[in-house]
């Protein structure tokens, strides 16, 4: 086995409600401009709608975009920035080996047709029959595969050419933990060297606020910061698309590719999520990257979603830790899978730019170093899996 | 000290010390492999939930696993368990609920069941809309979905019976799913971050919609009568594959660590190979270029050539597009010798179990290693001449097989192959 290889973010996809482009976000949070949310669509749920995006752009073939459902279009607009940010777009010799791993949700509905079944099966006896009759007749093949999973990766695959390798993960934030950690051990072991890695969510509709209302996981109401949610919090669903190009700096010095930042380590556990779990998980974490800390020129970007008991959980812990902290949730909200990933793409800015965006809101504390070259991105999972990551400014 | 084993390209080597499979045949791998090289079909009328209406009435469901209104995730779950425990039993590796390792899952996706939201509408006051927000005013009272239809749950509760360690990771590529798990799991050892893991593909989802979803994209066969023969991969009368349940889990160790510890070495991951494929969502390039790169990887990663391969444990779903492109994918890569070399087809027999399918398959093939007999392609009455292939048509047979490919190819442009072997003599 090789020795291991660095691992250098050299592109980076990024939509919220922000905006487009990992530039158009940090501008907006650095501006400390009002989080863009919408609390009248879906009420009494507050969501954080996408920002308006030209899908042309990056989808040029209106029979591709038909064949998405909005999750993927997002997903796939991202990576199409992110390897364009990488350099890579229309270089076949690189996309063949570019492998790419996503973490995603899926099942996106049509409401339309299941509000329509919904009505007449209620006077049915006959439901069992009456349901197959009106799937056979009423559902769109193609949406089929706007449900699959792995048909974002799928997508990326036939709208920007990616091809060296195709994996999907699932599972909430942790997918999105996971798919970092495994990107980043496969390039530093030498598995792989040019990875793409990311998520995308659409946290602007009612099939999956059903998921998240079941476990009374959703903030109702008016909008309030992450750490201002009350006792048992709740989550603001979000609307992202987040993309990382992951190369080994080896492969990205070849080819003359700039890093945004490196990544030193990625941490993914699970926790049974009994009191006091949370925190000595993360404590661990921390622990195992304290020694390569340097205080003076560090801060903590926190996933967390909102919810309680485990925003609390986290937050008492980045206390002890004392570095500055900022909460992303309160400004682009929660994107499950693909808030890791955003977070990396928001952490990466930090350390190029050297500083912090102003703090909004109880759970954020400190100004930020005038320095800023480390940053600990944390994925404590609004229900399971705890996760951490280190990045640095790649120097 | 003893040298470390290591592999062509110098890396740790893969064995295989424990095996589980569940499917419609039946529960555990000796019940498996007797009906399997038995030539005998798990395909049966649908008796879960109502068929009229529907064009495809037949189905492998798990019959000797499934209990009244259990949920595809609860039920995927228990099928994923019962391989999980036969493997983990066989390895006979770590205490009881810890395994000395981590976790990697294909489960199938999840979502609300049309029961439930049914449930949900009847919840609804009788003057109400029952759309959308009136479910979400009732879902509440739903506690036991709390966590029902996250992605997560199965990966999650399997973690805490096994006790796996580290995060549980699920994944999904389509068809190829268990395959994939299999090769995570071998990565990681290969990277020297475990010396054991646990790798489950399980699916069992069968439900009026996902039945629907596949015959809405014609990919299913509508030759329901009768069932056992719906299932006819590279026959030319064949139309469409036969959505069907089962697991299978492989306990995969570094093979210093079996050895050392006295464990049974059962076969070797010897290679495994990926290719995705751009052209479209559902169909491969029509040149094959994406299958033949994956099969061609997955030898290379082995250190072999097509030569050493004696057996192919193919995809073989019974859709006139994927046999076809099998066909000729496989006649790229062994060229003339492809006449000359057994390549069957379980899904035949227990149809295709989609996210559990390479898994299940590369357990077969484990099974067809260490038993030198090679279950047959049944239903192949009427082959296609378009396919010269000796796919062991209808009976098993006893073979010399030292060295397999096992193929796994899935909608969205994802193929990978495994190369598994007997333990170095």
């Amino acid at each position: 086995m090789n020795a291991r290889q660095e691992v250098w973010i050299t592109g980076v996809g990024l939509i919220t409600c922000l905006g487009e482009g990992l530039d158009a976000n940090w501008q907006h949070l650095a501006r400390g401009d009002p989080p863009a949310y919408d609390d009248k669509s879906f009420v009494p749920y507050v969501v954080h709608p996408l920002a308006p995006v030209n899908f042309d752009k990056q989808i040029p073939k209106k029979s591709d975009q038909r064949q998405m459902e909005p999750w993927q279009r997002i997903g796939v607009y991202a990576a199409g920035l992110a390897l364009g940010d990488a350099g890579i777009v229309g270089k076949p010799e690189l996309l063949d080996t570019t492998d790419m791993i996503v973490a995603a949700g899926g099942g996106e509905r049509d409401i339309a047709v299941d509000t329509a079944i919904l009505a007449e099966a209620r006077k049915r006896r006959d439901t069992g029959s009456f349901l197959n009759e009106r799937l056979m007749n009423d559902l769109r093949p193609t949406l089929f595969l706007a449900q699959l999973p792995n048909l974002l990766a799928g997508n990326i695959s036939i709208v920007h050419g990616v091809v060296g390798s195709s994996r999907t993960f699932l599972g909430e934030e942790s997918a999105g933990v996971d798919a970092v950690r495994i990107a980043h051990a496969r390039i530093a072991a030498g598995q792989s060297e040019l990875t793409l890695v990311g998520g995308a969510y659409n946290g602007a509709r009612w099939d999956v606020l059903l998921i998240f209302e079941q476990a009374g996981a959703l903030l109702k109401g008016e909008f309030s910061p992450i750490g201002a949610r009350g006792t048992s919090g709740g989550m603001a669903l979000g609307n992202m698309g987040a993309f990382l190009v992951l190369e080994s700096r080896q492969h990205a010095e070849r080819r003359g590719a700039r890093a945004h930042a490196r990544i030193k380590t990625v941490r993914s556990d699970r926790a049974a999520r009994q009191p006091g779990d949370i925190e000595a998980t993360l404590r661990r974490q921390w622990e195992s990257i304290a020694p390569e800390i340097n205080r003076e020129r560090a801060a903590v970007i926190s996933g967390a979603s909102g919810l309680e008991p485990a925003t609390s959980a986290e937050h008492t812990v980045l206390k002890e830790i004392g570095l500055p902290i900022r909460n992303t949730g309160t400004y682009i909200g929660h994107g499950v899978e693909a808030q890791f990933m955003a977070n990396l793409a928001i952490a990466s800015a930090a350390v190029e730019q050297g500083k912090l965006y102003p703090a909004e809101g109880p759970a954020d504390a400190g100004a930020g170093p005038s320095d800023l070259s480390q940053v600990v991105v944390t994925g404590i999972a609004n229900w399971r899996g705890e996760g951490l990551a280190l990045i640095e400014r790649a120097e | 000290m003893t040298a470390k084993t290591r592999d062509k390209l110098g890396r740790p080597v893969i064995a295989v010390t424990g095996i589980g499979i569940v499917t419609s045949l039946g529960v555990g791998k000796a019940a498996n492999w007797s009906k399997l090289t038995g030539g005998v079909s798990g395909i049966r009328q649908i008796s879960r939930f109502p068929t009229e209406g529907l064009r495809t009435t037949i189905a492998g469901t798990v019959n000797d696993v499934y209990r009244d209104d259990m949920s595809p995730a609860d039920l995927s779950e228990r099928v994923a368990l019962l391989a999980g425990e036969e493997a983990i039993a066989e390895a006979a590796i770590g205490p009881k609920g810890h395994f000395p390792g981590p976790l990697f899952l294909a489960p199938p996706p999840l979502e609300i069941e049309w029961s439930d939201r049914i449930k949900m509408a009847e919840m609804a006051p009788a003057d109400a809309d029952p759309a959308y927000p009136e479910l979400l005013r009732v879902a509440r009272n739903f506690a036991a979905n709390r966590n029902a239809f996250k992605f997560g749950i199965i990966g999650e509760n399997l973690a805490e019976k096994f006790g796996t360690e580290g995060s549980p990771i699920s994944l999904n590529t389509a068809c190829a799913s268990g395959a994939s798990a299999i090769q995570l799991g071998m990565e990681a050892i290969r990277r020297g971050e475990c010396v054991a893991a646990l790798a489950i593909g399980a699916d069992a989802s069968l439900t009026p919609e996902s039945l629907v979803r596949f015959s809405l994209l014609s990919a299913l066969s509508t030759q329901n009568d009768p069932p056992e023969r719906a299932s006819k991969p590279f026959s030319k009368n064949r139309d469409g594959f036969v959505l069907a349940e089962g697991a299978a889990a492989l306990v995969l160790e570094d093979f210093d660590h079996a050895k050392a510890r006295g464990a049974r070495v059962l076969g070797i991951l010897e290679g495994v190979g990926e290719k995705s494929d751009s052209f479209h969502r559902t169909r491969s390039s029509p040149d094959g270029k994406p299958i033949v790169a994956s099969m061609r990887n997955a030898l290379a990663d082995a250190g072999v050539a097509p030569d050493d391969v004696d057996y192919i444990n193919a995809h073989g779903t019974s859709t006139p597009e994927n046999d076809k492109m099998e066909h000729l994918g496989v006649s790229a890569v062994f060229g003339e010798r492809i006449r000359g070399i057994p390549i069957s087809s379980n899904k035949s027999m227990i149809g295709h179990t989609l996210t559990a399918a390479g898994a299940v398959e590369a357990a077969f093939t484990l099974l067809t290693l260490q038993n030198q007999r090679i279950p047959p392609t049944i239903n192949h009455s009427v082959p296609d001449p378009a396919i010269a292939l000796d796919v062991v048509p209808n009976v098993a047979r006893d073979a010399n097989v030292r060295r397999a490919l096992s193929n796994s190819f899935g909608f969205g442009g994802q193929n990978v192959c495994l190369v598994l072997t007997l333990e170095p003599a």
